[in-house]
């Protein structure tokens, strides 16, 4: 019964889903403000029924109803409770549900914190952004529905949620990375309805920014979490492998830090409109090419969703119409929303410019890499396969990641409209000077050792950090007292800032681990031990505990720092009843400057395994800097103007009759 | 005409991301019609990773890859219950007869090694080597998604090829005789 509930509130979602997508773009056409003003409550139903069918699911999940398919396959009365409503999102039809749950969501949203939108401009975003739940519902409606029984078969119990997802990291990973996906659809929907409207003004930009910054930093938790994730799930003591399924989430999140910053220059300046119009649509388009491409099982990733070609047909499909007709919307009715301005060779425009064409070269390489075995397979034919891996990622990746923070900072101190080289060079030298001299020295001093490319990291790192307290002395430099200066800096300034020492934290993080990590795979005897840096190993043998649903061969391994005891590592390997898979739980001491990471390997006879052991030096700072990326996102939200009620000046555009005989004109 | 050519041109340019989406679209469909089974290996080109395993049967004890090494082995990843193994069983049995300098080992899953045995004492045994992957360690380092799958080794040990479903005599015919005639 709770099942056809769900299912019949999805048909319910859709049905108005439809009516939103439809009723309001006649409003605007015919101008009718009744029909406009229809949107809101539509919204509001398509998202009351998307949270009951998501509730139903739980409950199917709860309550052990393995004559649901989906349940049956992805759940078991083992699995502990909280793991019963995660597995909800653990397979293919659940995280689609989920996935339409957000995009309903941003939609209610947006009706929601939009009331001082002109209401033409909101029935069109709206009634966008029903268009995307409409495709996606009908997809899972008729592909992957949730809800399907198995009512002449129904199993005893289910066979198990995939241990891989039996863990909290993989609870929060996929919530946050769809959100941030999902989240990109309201910046596209405002892209279209400019385009459709032919108004991109500043307003317009301060209306998306937010909306922009949430997704995008709702992606940047995803990703960290999905990257911390593999880091001690997977056992390997990796955080990123350039796998396909880590690259179609790092491509969008690429283009969003382009858009971010082109909006700001769009707000500012009123210029790149169209490139802002275009970053936008391109933001969305990657996110969806991102679950078609791990959806479809189009390319070999290590952790690819089931592989299955019909719902990869109809999910290209729909991508193949809404990215297709949204760029060719753009292509028609770009050269409407032209913006003219002046600026010169040396101001923020030009610097926020080149950070965006390095941010869209970062992207396009990426793509290469990941599609490149499916190009060369196109030409080559089926028996030349070949994969692509991180060699070529990171050397393309890394030296335009430099680059792009040499501009950061200039960047970042510049002034709009024009900067005289003179005022740069005042601002700039010294820290210029000061990050290559510091970056050399730091590191020779502690270490002892030429590195080159960790003197180019810290220089990089202190290029960013040192102009970031450079701009703000020079920021507060005409108040009375420093305090008083900082508080007159703006909250998006702050954002701005924050997210800047994000990069600057990953930088050292992503360096300092990649070349201080010292990694021990040794088979140990008990009471054997080994050392690691500063660090000794002991290894006291391995007991078999019993866990709710697995049994875990328990590893004790003390650690020992200048002979004092120092604490104890339990990694394990659990046995999963319901599968019988082995899965690895690494155990991992997290330190703010070093995390001891201990895996256990496989058994050697007489007591002995082998270990995997690895002192990772600042691993921490690569989420800690994620976080900090995030924070800053956030924090740009809470400023000011983007609360303060749009003013006149906006008046004229409801008036403006449906402009558009766009799509039919040209 | 001579000052509208140029905005032809600018609007022109506007069709550049559409155009390379639609070419990006035809690479995705041409990618769909292929048959995801075929996926290819991290591991192909690569020697087959090391191991000690118990055998099938306890009284034959452990095998290590270097006892293996030297003939052109057929490694199948296998389990007494699995459909799609029993399905190319019989073809297994007769390869088993056919290609005589080609060594096979079978790896079972470990749900029931009484029940494997069973399996290939009612049905025949094709393997030379029959090993049990107790812990699903050489299933990880092989990096195998499910059962059956089966990896084509040379004589050095290098992994040329690795199949993802059920073998029947066509798959053979058209994906491991044009490696095993390079090899040979």
């Amino acid at each position: 019964m709770i099942p056809e509930l769900g299912n019949f509130s999805l048909v319910l979602a859709l049905s108005l889903a439809v009516l939103l997508s439809v009723v309001p773009m006649i409003g605007v056409q015919k101008n009718n403000e009744l029909l406009m003003t229809l949107s809101r409550p539509l919204c509001t139903g398509v998202w009351v029924f998307m949270v009951i069918s998501f509730g139903c699911l739980a409950y199917a999940f709860l309550d052990d109803d393995f004559s649901v398919a989906y349940v049956a396959s992805n759940s078991n009365s083992l699995l502990p409770v909280y793991y019963k409503f995660t597995a909800v999102w653990g397979g293919h039809e659940g995280s689609l549900l989920l996935w339409v749950l957000m995009v309903a969501s941003w939609t209610y949203a947006v009706s929601l914190f939009s009331r001082n939108l002109p209401l033409d401009i909101l029935a069109r975003v709206l009634a966008v952004m029903g268009i995307i739940s409409v495709s996606f519902l009908l997809f899972m409606l008729f592909t992957s529905n949730p809800f399907d029984r198995l009512l002449l078969n129904t199993p005893a119990d289910g066979t198990d949620l995939n241990p891989l997802l039996q863990d909290f990291g993989i609870i929060v990973h996929p919530p946050f990375l769809y959100m941030g996906y999902v989240g990109f659809s309201v910046a596209f929907a405002f892209a279209i309805t400019a385009l459709l409207s032919g108004k991109m003004d500043a307003a317009w930009a301060r209306w998306t920014k937010p909306w922009t910054n949430a997704a995008w930093a709702f992606l940047t938790i995803g990703i960290a979490l999905g990257s911390w994730w593999a880091y001690y799930e997977l056992g390997w003591g990796g955080w990123w492998f350039w796998d396909p399924s880590e690259n179609v989430a790092f491509m969008p999140w690429l283009v969003g830090t382009a858009l971010i910053h082109s909006l700001s220059v769009t707000e500012k300046r009123g210029v790149f409109k169209s490139w802002t119009a275009l970053l936008a649509i391109a933001a969305f388009s990657l996110s969806l090419l991102g679950t078609f491409i791990i959806r479809s099982g189009l390319l070999t990733s290590v952790h690819a969703f089931a592989v299955d070609p019909e719902r990869g047909m109809v999910l290209m499909a729909i991508i193949l119409l809404v990215i297709g007709s949204s760029l060719f919307l753009y292509a028609l009715r770009a050269p409407v929303v032209k913006g003219i301005a002046s600026y010169t060779a040396t101001s923020r425009e030009v610097f926020l410019l080149i950070n965006n064409i390095i941010l869209v070269v970062s992207v396009a390489m990426i793509l290469l890499g990941t599609l490149y075995p499916l190009i060369h397979e196109a030409i080559y034919g089926e028996a030349n396969k070949v994969s692509v891996g991180a060699p070529y990622f990171n050397a393309i990746f890394l030296p335009l990641m430099g680059l792009i923070v040499i501009f950061l900072s200039i960047g970042s101190i510049s002034r709009w409209k024009k900067t005289s080289m003179d005022y740069l060079k005042s601002q700039l030298l010294k820290v210029a000077v000061a990050s290559v001299l510091l970056g050399i020295v730091i590191p020779l001093v502690v270490t002892r050792e030429v590195n080159v490319p960790i003197f180019i990291a810290v220089a990089l790192a202190l290029w960013i950090i040192l102009g970031i307290g450079r701009d703000i002395l020079t920021k507060t430099a005409n108040k009375a007292s420093l305090l008083e200066g900082l508080k007159s800096l703006s909250l998006s300034y702050y954002g701005m800032q924050i997210a800047h020492l994000g990069m600057a934290v990953i930088i050292l993080g992503v360096c300092l681990t990649s070349h201080y990590s010292i990694e021990e795979d040794v088979r140990l005897a008990p009471g054997e031990q080994i050392e690691i840096g500063k660090y000794t190993f002991t290894f006291q043998g391995v007991n078999r505990e019993p866990g709710p649903n697995y049994a875990a061969d328990v590893g004790t391994i003390e650690v020992q720092k200048n002979n004092t005891t120092y604490m104890t590592l339990y990694p394990e390997k659990r046995t999963y009843f319901a599968t019988g898979t082995v899965q690895t739980e690494a155990d991992i001491d997290v330190g703010f400057t070093r995390d001891l990471f201990a895996a256990l390997g496989d058994p050697r006879g007489d007591g002995a395994w082998v270990v995997r052991l690895h002192v990772k030096p600042f691993v921490f700072w690569i989420w800690m800097g994620a976080f900090l990326m995030a924070a800053g996102g956030i924090t740009a939200i809470l400023d000011r103007r983007y609360r303060v009620r749009e003013v006149r000046q906006q008046e004229t555009v409801t008036k403006t009759p449906g402009a558009m005989g766009s799509l039919k004109g040209a | 005409m001579s000052d509208q050519s140029p905005k032809n041109n600018m609007r022109l340019k506007l069709f550049v991301p559409v155009a390379v989406f639609l070419i990006l679209s035809g690479l995705f469909f041409f990618g769909l019609t292929r048959d995801p089974n075929v996926v290819p290996s991290a591991l192909v080109d690569r020697p087959l990773p090391e191991f000690t395993q118990p055998s099938l049967y306890p009284e034959e004890g452990v095998f290590s890859k270097q006892e293996l090494l030297g003939d052109i082995l057929l490694v199948n990843i296998w389990g007494s219950w699995c459909p799609p193994c029993h399905a190319e069983h019989p073809f297994f049995l007769e390869i088993s007869e056919t290609e005589n300098d080609i060594t096979m080992v079978g790896i079972s899953y470990d749900y029931s090694m009484e029940e494997d045995r069973l399996f290939l004492e009612e049905r025949g045994n094709p393997f030379d080597y029959n090993v049990v992957d107790l812990d699903g360690s050489l299933r990880i380092d092989l990096g195998v998604t499910g059962a059956p799958e089966t990896f084509l080794v040379d004589q050095n040990g290098m992994i040329l090829h690795r199949h993802i479903g059920a073998i029947d005599s066509i798959i053979w015919k058209d994906i491991f005789v044009p490696f095993l005639e390079q090899i040979r």
